[in-house]
């Protein structure tokens, strides 16, 4: 009986113990969680995470904000842009969209920004020239679906392609929401019978590599080009004009973190959680 | 053993080499894919994933199916299957190798595919497929072989198959939830992006893989070549019936949840693939067809004069395969792709190369189910031919 007694009390006061702890140790556990997941990923500063004045974004994160209201003011400014961007990396012209490579391109409002719904859109904005690329997002989904580590993010938080470790199973780009990625499926380095490529109809810059048949690729926010200190292709293409700001986001001195703070700015689909690092002023 | 598959009759062998031309033709359009690129395919910018990748993900569940012949037989010990599980086992094994040559003709860099061992990475989906997939391959060829190999030598099964036949029916689970965490855990693809994709894998490939084993048992029967026995079949037909229903009742659950919620991204793709887009509508006709298909055959089957009539099970059994076929086959992995995420729409059309490559495996596959069912056959039936 005693035995017996003795056993139940200890159960009982096991499980008060427990029953009191749990909960705390659970809370604790949920929360320690939530700081190590958005600790790595809120790099980025998300719109929400800069909103909840969140002091987490650590390292630096370059991302851009793009003035489409400049761009339309400069007529062909975008066109220039993507042009630049073109020649820099070697990216075939095929003309076709089957085909089609791109790396930064334009289209309109309505299809670039799908979630966002106007019962009536202006002409203005209906006609606004939307510069899209890859969004290296803070938490991009490509980099998680790849199964060889082909695709990363550097420690400047730009998500790059290693050309000669992709073995082409495209799970990246059905896990890309923003189409910023494009497959070669045929060889970019055809050449026509007088011996010159085909598909590099401004010539062909040695100091970036053509790439082969069967592999992903996408703007690499001029990876080589920031090493050397200087602003990605498109940016510089924009001259003065202030219609692309480049830089670290996360560093509050820096001319993009002001703007970020001072205009209203937005993402594309932030539903799906990536945390895009280009912004764009509408 | 496998001597016995060196020795048949003439049809047989013109069976054989039938297939192995089949094969030739699909291997001599995969050297033009592989010189030319995957552009040579239907495939594009927006649907980046096409024939090849449908098939691979059906072709995981057709595997997975045979698990429905294993977990009656091994964990409830129902000797009624006992004679015909060899075939779940063996069909799994030419299924699972469909699935490896699908993904690899569908690379755009076979050369490189053990980068995926080399860079292994445990955030991709497609590392744990490769790891269940081959792990199932193996459990199939060891079990399978092993316990036939004991009929063969009229010995009581080895001690150390029982843990692994019964590590193989979870292990059947995990290759199709797996198969399904590739689609379901990618934002912005609506259509893909829902939890009731795995179990909805599941109940179609309980279906379809028991389908196309009791299809081909009793055309092996007609062809007085075995008999898996009355009660094996209408069992058989029972799980059939449930898996197909569950499937049918899964694919109802997504129809609600898109339209009673009205949410644009949701009914999407139900809109493209049932109704069609704004004029794009190939794959509508496939689609309700598919649907009909699989209704047609569930009620059919659930008279009891059908069911004992092997004519009218065969046509049975041959509309739900071919319905889940296209359910999953076709229009689940296109369908992730259109409309795309920016509301536009690109249709794909697959090349003549694709369709041949395709072929090919198929046939490639159906090779490898010939001579192991027929060394099957003659070891477990004692059967010529």
């Amino acid at each position: 009986m005693d035995v017996k007694r003795r056993k139940f009390l200890k159960i009982a006061g096991l499980s008060a113990v427990a029953g009191l702890a749990a909960p705390s140790a659970f809370n604790s556990l949920l929360k320690g969680g939530e700081a190590v997941a958005s600790e790595e990923p809120h790099r980025g500063g998300s719109a929400e995470g800069e909103g909840e004045g969140s002091p987490k974004a650590k390292g630096i994160q370059y991302g851009m904000v793009i003035d489409l209201q400049v761009l339309a003011a400069n007529k062909g400014l975008a066109a220039k842009c993507s042009h630049a961007c073109n020649v820099d990396h070697n990216i075939p012209q095929y003309g076709n969209p089957k085909d089609e490579i791109k790396w930064i391109w334009t289209d309109d409002y309505e299809h670039s920004f799908p979630e966002h719904s106007q019962y009536k859109r202006n002409e203005s904005l209906e006609k606004l020239p939307v510069l899209l690329l890859c969004n290296h997002c803070a938490n991009p989904p490509c980099v998680r679906a790849c199964p060889t580590k082909a695709t990363f993010k550097n420690d400047k938080g730009v998500v790059m392609m290693d050309y000669h470790r992709c073995i082409g199973c495209r799970f990246c780009m059905a896990a890309c929401p923003y189409g910023a990625r494009s497959f070669n499926w045929r060889r970019p380095r055809e050449k026509d019978a007088n011996g010159n490529y085909k598909f590099f109809p401004d010539g062909v810059n040695m100091k970036f590599p053509m790439r082969m048949r069967g592999v992903v690729e996408k703007c690499n926010f001029c990876a080589k080009r920031l090493s050397e200190g200087k602003l990605p292709s498109c940016v510089a293409a924009c001259g003065d004009t202030k219609a692309i700001v480049f830089g670290d986001i996360n560093d509050p001195n820096s001319e993009i973190a002001r703007i970020l703070e001072a205009r209203y700015t937005i993402q594309r689909k932030p539903a799906a959680g990536t945390e895009p690092s280009v912004f764009y002023i509408i | 053993m496998l001597e016995k598959a060196l020795e048949g009759s003439n049809k047989y062998w013109a069976w054989i080499f039938f297939l192995l031309g089949v094969i030739g033709i699909g291997a001599l359009f995969y050297v033009r894919q592989y010189h030319y690129g995957l552009g040579i395919t239907g495939m594009s910018r927006d649907v980046s994933w096409g024939v090849y990748i449908g098939q691979f993900t059906f072709m995981v569940g057709v595997a997975a199916g045979g698990v429905m012949l294993a977990l009656p037989l091994y964990i409830h010990n129902y000797k009624v299957f006992g004679k015909i599980a060899v075939l779940g086992e063996f069909m799994a094994i030419a299924a699972v190798g469909m699935c490896l040559m699908f993904i690899t003709v569908d690379l755009g860099q076979p050369m490189r595919i053990m980068n995926v061992l080399i860079h292994s990475t445990p955030h991709s989906m497609l590392f744990w497929d490769m790891i269940v997939l081959n792990g199932y391959l193996f459990l199939n060829v060891v079990c399978g072989w092993a316990i036939l190999h004991s009929v063969y030598k009229d010995v009581p099964p080895p001690k150390w198959a029982r843990p692994l036949v019964i590590l193989s029916v979870p292990w059947a689970f995990s290759i199709h939830t797996v198969t399904a965490f590739l689609y379901c855990g990618l934002p912005g693809r609506h259509f893909w992006l829902s939890a009731i994709i795995a179990p909805r894998f599941l109940a179609s490939a309980f279906a379809a893989g028991p389908a196309l084993l009791l299809l081909i048992a009793l055309f092996m029967k007609r062809m007085k070549l075995m008999d898996p026995g009355k009660e094996a079949v209408q069992k058989l037909t029972t799980i059939i019936i449930y898996a197909a229903i569950a499937n049918l009742f899964f694919i109802g659950l997504e129809f609600f949840t898109a339209f009673y919620s009205n949410v644009p991204e949701h009914m999407a793709t139900l809109d493209y693939l049932f109704w069609g887009v704004n004029g794009f509508h190939n794959l509508v006709i496939p689609m309700r067809v598919s649907l009909l298909f699989s209704i047609v055959g569930v009620i059919l089957l659930l008279f009891k004069k059908i069911r004992f009539h092997e004519g009218w099970l065969s046509l049975c059994l041959a509309l739900i395969f071919l319905s889940l076929y296209i359910d999953k086959g076709v229009g689940f992995v296109l369908g992730g792709f259109v409309p795309n995420p920016f509301d536009r729409i690109t249709e794909y059309h697959p090349s003549v190369t694709e369709i041949g490559i395709t072929i090919g495996v198929w046939a490639a596959g159906a090779l490898i189910l010939t001579v192991l069912y027929k060394v099957a056959l003659k070891v477990e039936f004692k059967k010529d031919d």
